[in-house]
């Protein structure tokens, strides 16, 4: 972009600093597909009601496709690639996998940084919170009891490797 | 992985997907999110008026918006593709409309830009002025004629039983689809009891997360489409015919989908990116927001009126159905729709006289296609409402009533072809028996009433289709599969793995799939109508036995003694002296299928039977008329599953979508315009949503012609949703409702009405 009004940013990205030329319209959705080459966000609804463009700012989950990317100025963003950690997927992914909890896939990776943002603050949510945390997330495959079992599973994991 | 390592069983095992590690990284491919380099932007201006003549479209202003490379309507596509129109049935749909509009949302122009947003921002710019004519929404009033969408029709050709409506002119029939079976009206004269009740089910979308996307990138020399499509094969053939080329300069190549449920099927967004590059010389993205997805395709919107004969002792001896299928402006698949669901619409009963007219219609709305059933969740809505109201009229328990007259194998289904390994009694008696059906069932107080009720629903898989699979078998003794299935969330790369894997005896994880590519791909006629698991199945079971029989060939080429355990790495080296070579075992699949006659009439319908049902129980709040499902039962037959939790996870999704179209969604449409087109006015099921207590169960079945004895899954779930949901609504307090959705102010405006205090309208 050679856009007269954009404006470099630095932020953290997944761990690692980096700078950005945006533009004020452009989110981040857009800027992690063009500047970045991660396509794990992705836009669905464009409205922020579906959550498949789910990100981490400063550990809070937020709508990629309503967040403006110069907000990113000075913040930490992590997005689903930044959750395998030298090739180890994350516990909550791993459980994804082992409980089948998505079909398509297209929403699965806002799903499980919904689930991090939940288990980061909550280590044993109960169904009523789970089902809480993910209700702005939505499955057209219709993985939810899938989904609901691996949150669980996932909790779990988390606890018995922190005690473990 | 050597054959030295003998695994498990292969088949009928619960493997997690093969794909599940790229999905939970984010690093599985979806063709909207792709990119390929100096790729253009296209953003589509769309026709505001439901019927019109176009007088003017005025894009002078887009032009001019800074950063726009073209802006192009149907001249500029009539200049590289003189006879614009596609589609799989009639080709009557163009790549831009041409002289009239038929439904609002139709494409009318397109601007290309690098930057999206400012193809966005230049769409605004034009200005098209149209010529209004009247329209026409209503099925059953589109069968009167008196407002025609089209002014002649133009079957595809490809189908026998639509060649005799080429050039028929003053009509929105698509196809009239007739069964005859007995003499319904004799029946009904004799009969002891008749009854009629006309259902309606509503315009519903299939609302993939992933809306549509196509990247066309053409030269002279071909043209390469990555896109979001269940059927690479058939937009192989179709980009070919419009360009008039051979297939082998066409290449589709297909990524993982954002699920399709029927959407993603024939051309949706392909030939338009064709066009676009072909004219711009350069590649062309064409991704729609979730918004276009409602102008894009649809479910049907039906109406049936179902009528029946029952004998003084409770067997029904006459059902006819008069089925009109909304298809929207253009064909699509309607017209398969219309014929395969004919041949079931009287249900899975066992009824001597039979009567069906089943009419696919042209209507001003948004084209409408398959949608996880293939017609048959608006049938089932139907006929299994219509069993139930029957069922209590003549004070029987609705449970015994469909037990007494229930299809069982042996007997002829309404086509005239013999029941075959359709476990309908067994799914209809499971179900009840999850239910406790014979126990006795809290029926609740005061303000929350409590009901429960049962559906089960019969199909025929489209007929006859071909598959096509190749397994290749590398020196090193490791496998690689290629097959046209589209894995848009079903499982199928890991079913086939397991077939793969039973036959080769290694285990599935060890096999690649290698991705949609037409052009290392072989044939496959289409992901859809659950077909993939027995057709393809087959494809691939084939295959990998003809690989099995060439490794033989080898050994004994190779002078190996009878049942020598040679690893496979060491018989290549043996042959070609290093590691080199390949195996590659091939299968094709088509099944046998008697086409029906004049009176619908065939001996061999389908290759096998889909069999599934529901069960629910739910509240219902009196004073708000709001419905809460306790429990949610699915059971269906799918012979014996290759893996069992994925079947079990096909079921309960399938079942969770229906639920959306029972109890809330629906498209609604004022003056042609759809007025909810986004998440935020049509709601999907939300995890809210997700009943407390969900079954889904397969009962012991073996389909006898099926790879490993299993057959497809992926509908089943839907069938019988919707009429469970009304007649256990009907259960808890009386009021039965005809019409989808069953909301809130349906039951409500039910209940009051029954009180003789009835809500005015709004």
């Amino acid at each position: 972009m050679c856009d007269m009004r954009s404006r470099t940013i630095s932020f953290t990205l997944n761990g690692r600093p980096v700078t950005a030329e945006v533009t004020p319209h452009q989110n981040i959705v857009e800027m992690l597909q063009t500047q970045f080459a991660l396509f794990g966000a992705r836009e669905s609804c464009g409205q922020g009601l579906c959550g498949c463009c789910t990100v981490l700012i400063d550990g809070k989950p937020v709508s990629g496709c309503l967040t403006l990317a110069i907000f990113l100025d000075g913040m930490e963003l992590i997005t689903i690639e930044g959750l395998v950690a030298s090739g180890r997927l994350d516990p909550i992914q791993q459980a994804f996998i082992d409980c089948g909890a998505f079909q398509c896939g297209y929403c699965t990776p806002g799903f499980v940084l919904m689930t991090k943002a939940l288990l980061s603050q909550n280590s044993d949510p109960s169904d009523a919170e789970i089902r809480d945390w993910l209700s702005g997330n939505l499955c057209r495959c219709g993985a939810y009891p899938e989904i609901l079992s691996a949150v669980k599973t996932a909790a779990r994991a988390i606890k018995r490797a922190a005690t473990g | 992985m050597t054959e030295t390592n003998v695994p498990a069983k292969q088949v009928n095992r619960s493997i997690p997907r093969i794909e599940g590690r790229d999905k939970v990284t984010g690093r599985a491919e979806y063709a909207h999110v792709m990119q390929v380099p100096g790729m253009l932007h296209a953003k589509i201006f769309r026709s505001t008026v439901p019927h019109g003549r176009i007088l003017r479209v005025d894009t002078t202003a887009a032009r001019k918006v800074p950063g726009v490379c073209a802006v192009y309507t149907s001249e500029d596509v009539l200049r590289v593709i003189p006879n614009p129109y596609y589609g799989p049935a009639f080709h009557d749909q163009p790549i831009l409309a041409i002289g009239k509009v038929h439904f609002v949302g139709e494409p009318v122009a397109v601007v290309l830009a690098n930057d999206p947003h400012v193809a966005e921002q230049a769409v605004q710019e034009i200005v098209a002025e149209y010529e209004e004519l009247p329209a026409v929404y209503y099925e059953v009033e589109a069968a009167e004629n008196k407002v025609v969408v089209h002014d002649e029709l133009k079957p595809a050709g490809t189908f026998a039983d639509l060649k005799h409506l080429k050039g028929r002119k003053g009509t929105n029939i698509a196809l009239d689809f007739g069964l005859r079976r007995g003499d319904v009206d004799q029946a009904f004269v004799s009969a002891a009891h008749v009854f009629e009740h006309t259902f309606r089910s509503q315009k519903v979308l299939h609302l993939a997360l992933e809306p549509f996307a196509s990247i066309a990138d053409y030269n002279d020399g071909g043209v390469t489409i990555i896109t979001s499509s269940q059927g690479p094969s058939f937009v192989r053939s179709e980009i070919a015919r419009l360009l008039g080329w051979r297939e082998n300069r066409v290449r589709i190549k297909v990524p993982y989908l954002g699920a399709g449920y029927g959407s993603k099927l024939y051309i949706k967004m392909e030939a338009l990116a064709v066009a676009l590059s072909m004219l711009a010389q350069r590649p062309v993205k064409v991704a729609l927001t979730m918004e276009e997805q409602f102008y894009t395709i649809t479910k049907h919107p039906c109406t049936l009126r179902i009528k029946s004969g029952i004998d003084k002792d409770g067997r029904i001896v006459a059902r006819q159905c008069t089925v009109w299928w909304n298809g929207g402006a253009y064909a699509d698949v309607g017209p398969r729709v219309t014929q395969k669901s004919g041949f079931t619409a009287s249900g899975p009963y066992d009824i001597d006289n039979v009567a069906i007219d089943s009419y696919a219609l042209y209507t001003n709305l948004t084209p409408a296609g398959a949608l996880r059933g293939f017609g048959v969740p608006q049938l089932a809505w139907a006929y299994e409402s219509h069993t139930d109201m029957i069922a209590r009229a003549l004070g029987r328990d609705p449970y015994e009533f469909r037990k007494q007259n229930l299809l069982r194998d042996g007997r002829q289904q309404a086509t005239g072809t013999i029941l075959k390994d359709a476990a309908i009694d067994k799914v209809l008696d499971r179900i009840a028996e999850l239910l406790a059906w014979s126990s006795p069932f809290d029926r609740g107080t005061g303000t929350v009433r409590r009901g429960r009720g049962l559906a089960v629903a019969i199909k025929a898989v489209i007929s006859p289709t071909t598959s096509v699979a190749i397994v290749n078998v590398a020196a090193d003794g490791s496998t690689t599969l290629y097959c046209g299935t589209v894995d848009m969330g079903q499982g199928s790369d890991t079913a086939m793995t397991q077939i793969v894997g039973e036959i080769l005896n290694v285990p599935a994880e060890a096999i690649r799939v290698v991705p949609r590519d037409t052009d290392v791909t072989p044939y496959d006629m289409g992901t859809l109508g659950s077909r993939s698991l027995f057709h393809m199945g087959h494809a691939v079971h084939l295959a990998a036995e003809d690989a099995n029989a060439k490794i033989a060939a080898l050994r004994r080429e190779l002078g190996e003694p009878e049942g020598s355990n040679t690893p496979l790495p060491e018989l290549f080296r043996k042959k070609y002296g290093m590691q080199a070579g390949n195996i590659i075992g091939t299968g094709t699949y088509r099944p046998d299928y008697i086409p029906a006659e004049a009176q619908g009439l065939t001996p061999n319908a389908t290759p096998f039977w889909m069999i599934a049902g529901s069960g629910v129980e739910l509240e219902v709040d009196t004073e708000t008329g709001h419905v809460r499902i306790t429990r949610l039962i699915t059971v269906a037959d799918v012979g014996r599953p290759i893996n069992p939790k994925i079947v079990e996870s096909q079921l309960s999704g399938a079942a969770l979508m229906q639920l959306g179209f029972s109890l809330f969604e629906k498209m609604h449409v004022d003056g042609g315009q759809v007025t909810n087109a986004s998440l935020a006015d049509y709601k999907i099921p939300g995890i809210h949503d997700v009943p407390p207590v969900m079954q889904n169960e397969t009962v012991e079945a073996h389909q006898n012609n099926g790879p490993f004895g299993a057959k497809g899954a992926g509908e089943l779930g839907t069938f019988g949703v919707s009429p469970a949901i009304a007649n256990a609504i009907d259960d808890a307090i009386g009021v039965r409702l005809t019409e989808l959705p069953l909301t809130a102010e349906a039951v409500l405006r039910g209940l009051r009405a029954k009180d003789n205090r009835p809500l005015g309208d709004v």
